[in-house]
């Protein structure tokens, strides 16, 4: 069973837009109350109202700082000033080896983030299971866990450089995103509602969910379209979820030269206001 | 990634029992121990494996299902692992019964006489058994890309390495209590001790030197920007930054190096000096080594993973 | 092995209620599918104007919420101290005796001893109606301390505002700036536009301290420094105005540019408009050379130059006073950028993308509309230009201005109500202001004149007594607040404590955590709710609170009237309130209850034993005898809420509830009562919505089509075209007033306030506490806010398990170099001090912060104790409030600290240092923990049992 099936033409998994989430964590919520009750349920929460309240999540929604990529960023913009860190500490020094003047200019921004399982192709956290409790579906790619094998040996959580796996140590079993399976092909449903719960509830559509194996659906154009990317690819899991990065913000041309032309009060006219004293008005 | 207690008591008591059983079978073959401290070390050996399994099984959230752990060798090392491990327990038991009449026989070198080929089969197989068990735990670490420090090439080594010194220091304690001639093993005990000390900081030199391979930017698909944290999903743990996010203070590392790098390294490569130098040290000089080699080992099993960052922390 | 076999189509549940969201005040449409009788999930109702299906996090945690552990159970009376939380469970029948007799004495003695105050939903339909039938002027609800200057600003400047009463044309914009808005009350709406302008690649501006939320995913932020949006506003102007990049046509077309304004410096008619004997407005018709109405149509109105009236008075248009004013030098981008903190370079880009877009890329929807005047238009001309304010502009004491400010910029650019600008959603635009006044006296039937909120239009309205001194226990609509249309709640209980202006002897507060973070001064407003007289009695007598959980101000009640949770209960969101209407329709919802509380065991085990506050409330009224509430034979005229939404007609036809009007439910919002209305709503999915016909949607100020349908739906009385004023006249009369003129006149110690602030033009003014700490700048150097967390609605999710994961604490946020200049590392502890006080909390840096801005998420700091949460629960111990630090008067100490126009609390203005201290292991201050037994804290579990009973059903 963890031996992983023949890759599916049929590669289901979610479309993230980095440019448009606001990062309201309604997608991580929705998905832990579809899930608390569903396929996966209980998503057990240690400590509710206590001291360190833990519980079972499978999306998280992070939130970054991204350094500006020149130095020509707006000085209005002054999370720019620390642009790579230069004026504090060494913490946040550029980690990218790209030369800057290779960049497009970008100026530093908050990112949000949600991060749940990629639905991978060739996902290790079910190749290292002992027990075939996780697998990946033949007919659409969904990586689940069955529950009732799981001997909860969290092996799978370390194979995940995604922390897509949560484990409840109450439960004494490993979960997971499950792609929403109890919803997506639910006959119970109404047909728009056959999505992933975090999709349905994104408050600003920058989820999407659909076939990623076929190129003309429309997750995989947008993909096309926005330039979409698999997270770090060189670790060879072959994310199927794909999040689409920022678009190039516009601050304008800062160049006053290039801004539209505008049109010069004459200073020497006085008063000003004796310009509009022939404008022909009707009403 | 998180020291848990369970795991790494498992991993020193199996690794030493597997070293154990490794040279009591190898003993066997060579004719090199006698047979009954070997047949009295034997069931030590297998103690110790069988606490460490225990042992992991305390680790597992649903212990009652680990009889299916056993089906998926064809992909999983922790599957092999446990397939080899408990599978090492029949030759080892063949193995004793293989060797119990000698021990009866009057304490003679263990055999294994011409016409005795079963018990030859049974020494080697628990041999191959002892080092398969032992490649599969370290394979499970190594194989794992999210923990670079875990796919560095002196893991594997590095285990098997120290399932040799624990056994030798075991074994050879046990042939100076029992009076038994130590000098090979003492030698094969000074060598592992030897080599721990130089590969073991090597490992280590080689893991601080290198971050993690990935970037932030890369963790969230954006390679060239310079990313920092501003707001973590929850402002309290969680499973991940349990399990995952575990950070050793440099300080904490450095002291805990040290400490076992004395206890795996240089007690007993002084014991073993000591011993040869002044037999009628031997019989408390040597099993303390056994003692301090254990402890140490532990510690180092510590330190593997406390020390080993998980790429999911790039996240946190 | 095989896969194993799932179940793909397992039940969504038993049945599904389709009602109404009250996580927070957004009130999007849910549908809630229950299990068993349990809730299996909620989700966004795909058919709700409001939310079209999405849902938000906390909408999501509804279930945690309405399962919370913090619920009452039952009425309780205080046993112990006042704040110890000691009380005692009472019957309903004892409690409603309590509150009937408390109340029924003060209404023979006097109403006005009843302060009744209320929060967060604030069913002022309802609320302010029973007040007004009480007889108390003593009445508000949360606005004077949420957002008035916000409403006040937009509605006597353009009869609309912001808030959720308004919004960018999400379809059509090109450039949206957001001014100061981390979440706004229409979270989901705005999200949903957001996500639509990323689709269509329209810019976004922010204009923001901080870069968050909505300003991560703006193409520019402008992080400017807290409390100078109004400059930067005038410096825009000034720029448009320099660059002749203004839409004449239409301020002269929509708005007052061309009424003349009378020049008699010193003259009792100084600054009002020049007027015929209609009172008709008068403009200048270039092509007579001669007045004329300014209404009249087909005249040349002249926009600037000095006339002489035919009375002999000069008079000059409105236009060249603004433009006089914003031409001045010292509002060019270059006299502005420092303070600001804004380049003057960005400033006169932003100004040229303004004009650019407004003008160059402009829109025309081929829509016919008919004006006011008759006339045709083939199509519909769009400036695609919105902006959207929340408080960040309103929680200062220029908001007001601040916001006129904006307003005048949409203005300029010929963006209100065009496509792609902002749009009003319907009952607005209003007249200006609004008509309705506040009530002030009572009838003979003990019945005030009017509700007791309203809308002054000059000194003459005021709620003031014959010296001119507030008569409100909150001072609203006093010559200190004269247009504070939403009361004045920041201020209740400090008034109520020193008798000011009168002795009160109770306080009645519904849903607003006044005992924690909706105060300023937390600390001192804990001490007067507890304070004693030489008597020993409490000075602030009684205390009736309505909660649905254990909050911090529960514990300050003597008598506690526990609410239902949202899913338990009728509730309307009407339009006579604050309604959910979009620009293209008016709607309006109800919320019907989905449990019947006494099946849903409270976290006791007990059988919960709790009613809806509005069902309450017109029990007591009843019980009282007060006019509306009871029928001829004195027996209560409604049986709860729910008969009182259908039966009650505030005018003859018009109810709470629009739709399904008429007996047999035909007509839409004016009709008979109609017995089946909410089965009607409810099958609908517990909304209705009127769709405004489609050549009706823009232009409603004088859009033929929309008045008419809006005077139709009996939103406007007349069909009058609303004519937005740039320059305002009501402003113009108190500022005469302060110079003695008229028969209202401002006590003396008012007058120079009054006349500086009732500028008819809007100013900008350093933030009063700025302005008068002394040395400011380099004792307080920096400025501290708060924000909304998307994923939390003030206090009351603390409780909430699955929101509290996401923050049980917060942090001080701080730019790294801010931390360098005050020697702070990251993670460091620090004491932040105001001129009133000290905190100590853990600080985080950020560079996504104005480097002189300091800020932290709001109300996550918890007291001990509260909300059933573990004594050493995170939200108490590392959690802290700004509130302790925002003083509830300026720092002079002679007013609120409050906008000196509406009263609207300053929350923003707050100033502070800060200095490392040694670590602690809790913030402080700390307060006496409250005695409520703390939740169960173990493993929670939530829907194992419904996937269990699913399991099971599935064999069966
Ligand atoms: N520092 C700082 N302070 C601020 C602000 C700020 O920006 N910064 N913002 C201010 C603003 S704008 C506002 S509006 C206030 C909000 O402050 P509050 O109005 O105090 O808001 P909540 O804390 O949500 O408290 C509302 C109360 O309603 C109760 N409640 C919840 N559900 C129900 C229910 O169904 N029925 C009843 N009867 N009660 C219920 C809750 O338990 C809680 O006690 O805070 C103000 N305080
Ligand atoms: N999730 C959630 N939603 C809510 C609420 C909630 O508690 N949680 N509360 C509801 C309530 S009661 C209200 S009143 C609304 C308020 O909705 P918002 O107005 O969006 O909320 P705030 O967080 O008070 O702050 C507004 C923003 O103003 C910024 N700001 C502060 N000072 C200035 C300034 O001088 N200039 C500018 N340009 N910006 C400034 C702050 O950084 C912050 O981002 O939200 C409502 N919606
Ligand atoms: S994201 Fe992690 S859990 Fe999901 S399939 Fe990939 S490796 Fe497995
Ligand atoms: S925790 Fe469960 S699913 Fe994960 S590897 Fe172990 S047995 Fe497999
Ligand atoms: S697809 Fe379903 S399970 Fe996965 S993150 Fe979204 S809601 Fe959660
Ligand atoms: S719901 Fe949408 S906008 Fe909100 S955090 Fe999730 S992806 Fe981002
Ligand atoms: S915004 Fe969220 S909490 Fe507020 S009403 Fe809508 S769904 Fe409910
Ligand atoms: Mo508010």
């Amino acid at each position: 069973m963890t031996a992983l099936p023949p890759p599916s033409p049929k590669k289901l998994g979610l479309v993230i837009d980095l440019d448009t989430c606001v990062g309201c964590h309604a997608c991580a919520v929705a998905c832990k109350q579809w899930n608390a009750a569903g396929f996966a349920a209980p998503l057990t929460d240690e400590q509710p109202y206590g001291r360190d309240p833990v519980g079972v999540w499978f999306n998280r929604v992070h939130s970054y700082e991204l350094a500006a990529t020149d130095f020509d960023t707006p000085a209005h913009d002054p999370g720019a000033h620390d642009a790579l860190g230069m004026s504090t500490s060494n913490t946040h020094a550029c980690a990218s080896t790209v030369p800057l003047a290779q960049l497009d200019a970008q100026p530093a921004m908050t990112l949000h983030f949600p991060r749940s399982c990629l639905h991978c192709e060739t996902p290790a956290c079910v190749t290292v299971c002992p027990t075939g409790a996780s697998y990946k579906r033949a007919e659409d790619g969904i990586v689940l866990v069955d529950e009732s094998k799981c001997i909860g040996c969290k092996l799978c959580s370390w194979a995940c450089p995604y922390g897509a796996r949560e484990y409840s140590a109450v439960e004494g079993v490993m979960k997971k995103c499950t792609l929403c399976v109890d919803r997506i092909y639910n006959e119970q449903l109404d047909e728009a509602e056959r999505q992933p719960a975090c999709v349905q509830a994104c408050p600003t559509r920058a989820r999407h969910f659909g076939d990623l194996g076929d190129p003309e659906s429309k997750v995989s154009k947008l993909v096309a379209e926005r330039g979409g990317v698999g997270l770090m690819p060189e670790l060879g899991y072959e994310p199927v979820n794909r999040y689409l990065p920022p678009r190039p913000r516009r601050a304008g041309p800062v160049d006053e030269a290039q801004a539209p032309a505008e049109e010069t009060l004459d200073a020497n006219a006085l008063p000003p206001v004796l310009r509009w004293l022939d404008r022909v008005l009707s009403r | 990634m998180n020291p848990a207690f369970s795991v790494i008591v498992f991993s020193t008591l199996s690794g030493t029992g597997y070293g154990l059983l490794a040279l009591i079978a190898l003993a066997t073959l060579m004719q090199a121990a006698p047979a009954r401290t070997l047949l009295v070390l034997l069931p030590i050996a297998l103690a110790l494996v069988t606490i460490g399994l225990l042992s992991s099984l305390a680790h597992l959230g649903k212990p009652q299902r680990a009889w299916r752990a056993f089906s998926q060798w064809r992909t999983s090392w922790l599957s092999r692992e446990g397939v080899f491990a408990v599978a090492t327990y029949v030759p080892a038991f063949a193995l004793a019964a293989a060797l119990l009449p000698q021990a009866i026989d009057g304490g003679g070198v263990a055999t294994a006489s011409r016409g005795n080929a079963w018990a030859m089969l049974a020494a080697a197989l628990t041999l191959l058994g002892a080092i398969a068990t032992v490649v599969c735990t370290a394979m499970i670490y190594a194989s794992l890309k999210p923990v670079p420090a875990w796919r560095h090439a002196l893991v594997l080594p590095g285990y098997l390495l120290f399932a040799l010194l624990g056994g030798a220091a075991v074994l050879v304690a046990g042939l100076a209590v029992s009076g038994g001639a130590v000098g090979f093993w003492a030698a094969l005990l000074a060598l592992s001790a030897l080599v721990a000390l130089v590969i073991k900081p090597a490992y280590w030199r080689a893991i601080d030197a290198s971050p993690l391979p990935l970037t932030r930017g890369d963790a969230v698909g954006l390679p060239q920007r310079d990313v920092r944290v501003f707001e973590r999903p929850h402002t309290q743990g969680n499973f991940l930054t349990h399990e995952m996010g575990f950070v050793l203070a440099r300080k904490h590392a450095r002291r805990l190096r040290m400490i076992a790098l004395v206890l795996f390294g240089a007690v007993p490569l002084l014991a073993v000096a000591l011993a040869l130098a002044w037999p009628a040290s031997a019989p408390a000089a040597l099993p303390f080594a056994a003692f301090a080699a254990l402890i140490g080992t532990f510690v180092e099993r510590w330190l593997f993973f406390a020390q080993a960052r998980h790429l999911v922390a790039l996240y946190y | 092995m095989r896969e194993p076999e799932l179940d793909l189509s397992p039940t969504p549940g038993d049945e599904v209620r389709t009602t109404t969201c009250y996580m927070c005040a957004c009130r999007c449409g849910i549908k809630v599918w229950l299990q068993d009788g349990k809730i299996r999930y909620i989700q966004g109702n795909p058919a709700h104007p409001v939310n079209q299906g999405v849902l938000c996090a906390k909408g999501s945690a509804g279930i945690m919420q309405h399962y919370s552990p913090a619920r009452l159970e039952k009425p309780m009376l205080r046993v112990g101290p006042r704040g110890s939380g000691e009380f005692r469970e009472i019957e309903w029948d004892e409690a409603l005796s309590i509150a009937a007799g408390w109340l029924g004495d003060i209404r023979a003695r006097d109403p006005n001893e009843l302060a009744f105050f209320t929060g967060r939903d604030q069913s002022q339909a309802l609320t302010g109606w029973w007040a007004q039938q009480f007889g108390t002027i003593n009445y508000a609800a949360h606005g004077g301390f949420c957002s008035v200057n916000m409403a006040a600003g937009g509605l006597y400047t353009l009869g609309g505002s912001f808030w959720e009463f308004g919004e960018p044309d999400w379809e059509h914009t090109k450039l949206l700036m957001l001014w100061g808005v981390a979440e706004d009350h229409d979270s989901n709406p705005i999200k949903l536009g957001l996500g639509k302008l990323k689709t269509r690649g329209a810019k976004i501006i922010t204009v923001n301290p901080v870069r968050t939320g909505y300003g991560a995913i703006a193409d520019e932020w402008i992080g400017i420094r807290p409390g100078t949006d109004g400059l930067f506003a005038f410096a825009l102007i000034h720029e448009l105005l320099r660059m002749d990049r203004i839409d004449l046509d239409y301020l002269v077309r929509y708005a007052n540019a061309h009424w003349l304004v009378v020049r008699n410096e010193g003259g009792a008619d100084d600054g009002l408009f020049a007027r015929d004997e209609d009172d008709a407005p008068l403009c200048w018709n270039r092509a007579t050379n001669a007045p004329a109405r300014a209404d009249a149509i087909d005249v040349q109105p002249a926009v600037v130059g000095e006339v002489t009236l035919p009375d002999g008075r000069r008079a000059v248009p409105v236009f060249q006073l603004v433009a006089e004013r914003y031409l001045d030098p010292q509002y060019a981008p270059d006299a502005v950028s420092e303070r600001c903190g804004i380049p003057a370079a960005t400033i006169r880009r932003i100004a040229r993308e303004l004009a650019d877009t407004a003008f160059e890329q402009a829109i025309e929807l081929p829509i016919k509309w008919t004006d006011t005047h008759g006339r045709m238009h083939a199509t519909m001309t769009g400036r695609p230009v919105a902006m959207h304010a929340m408080r960040g502009i309103s929680a200062h004491s220029n908001g007001f201005h601040t916001c006129r400010a904006l307003h005048l910029l949409q203005l300029l650019l010929g963006a209100v109500d065009t496509p792609g600008s902002f749009r009003y959603q319907p009952p607005f635009p209003k007249p200006i202001p609004p008509p309705n006044r506040p009530g002030r006296t009572r009838q003979p039937n003990g019945v005030l004149d009017a509700a007791p909120l309203g809308f002054v239009h000059g000194p003459e309205d005021l709620v003031v007594d014959e010296h001119g001194h507030p008569r409100r226990i909150d001072h609203a609509f006093s010559w200190a607040y004269p247009l504070s249309a939403h009361g004045m709640m920041h201020t209740v209980i400090r008034n109520a404590w020193a008798g000011d202006p009168q002795r009160i002897d109770t306080l009645m507060m519904f849903m607003a955590n006044m005992g924690w973070n909706s105060s300023m001064n937390t600390a001192e407003t804990i001490g007067w709710l507890t304070d004693k007289d030489e008597a020993g009695e409490y000075r602030i007598p009684r205390i009736i609170y309505a909660d649905a959980y254990a909050s911090e101000t529960v514990a300050y009640a003597d008598l506690v009237l526990p609410d239902t949770t949202y899913l338990e209960r009728f509730d309307a969101i009407s339009l006579l309130d604050r309604p959910i209407s979009d620009a293209d329709g008016a709607a309006d919802a109800i919320r019907h209850p989905v449990f019947d509380p006494a099946t849903q065991p409270g976290p006791s085990g007990a059988q919960r034993d709790v009613r809806g506050f509005q069902s309450v409330l017109i029990d007591i009224g009843a019980r009282l005898g007060l006019p509306g509430l009871i029928d001829e034979t004195g027996a209560p005229r409604y049986r709860d809420y729910a008969d009182f939404l259908i039966r009650h007609e505030r005018a003859p036809g018009v109810g709470l509830l629009a739709g399904w009007r008429g007996e047999d439910g035909t007509l839409e919002a004016k009709g008979a009562p109609n017995p089946q209305q909410l089965d009607r709503y409810i099958a609908n999915g517990g909304f209705w919505r009127s769709e405004i016909p489609e050549t009706a949607r823009y232009y409603k100020m004088a859009n033929r089509g929309y008045l008419d349908w809006a005077q139709r739906m009996g939103f406007l009385a007349s069909g009058e075209p609303i004519v937005l004023q740039l320059y305002s006249e009501t402003m113009q009369k108190f500022r005469l007033a302060a110079q003695g003129h008229g028969a209202h006149v401002p006590p003396p110690e008012h007058r120079e306030r009054v006349a500086t602030y009732f500028d008819p033009l809007p100013i900008w003014y350093e933030p009063f506490e700025s302005a008068q700490v002394d040395d400011v700048d380099t004792r307080f150097p920096l400025s501290a806010i708060t924000q909304r967390p998307m994923f939390m609605y003030h206090a009351w999710h603390a409780q909430n398990t699955w929101l509290r994961q996401i923050a049980a604490r917060n942090w001080l946020y701080l730019h790294p170099d801010t931390g360098a200049r005050f020697g702070v590392v990251d993670g460091q502890w620090i004491a932040v001090r105001s001129h009133i006080g000290e905190i100590r909390v853990q600080a985080k840096f950020a560079s996504n912060v104005q480097p002189d801005t300091v800020w932290t998420w709001n109300a996550i700091g918890k007291r001990r104790g509260a909300w059933r949460l573990a004594k050493d629960a995170p939200e108490g111990r590392e959690g802290f409030l700004l509130n302790h630090l925002i003083s509830d008067i300026t720092p002079r100490g002679d007013y609120a600290n409050a906008d000196p126009v509406t009263g609207q609390a300053a929350w923003f203005d707050l100033r502070v240092s800060i200095e490392p201290v040694a670590a602690a292991d809790a913030s402080a201050p700390q307060f006496a923990p409250i005695a409520f037994t703390g939740a169960d804290n173990k493993p929670l579990r939530y829907g194992a049992d419904l996937r269990r009973a699913r399991a099971l059903g599935d064999k069966s």
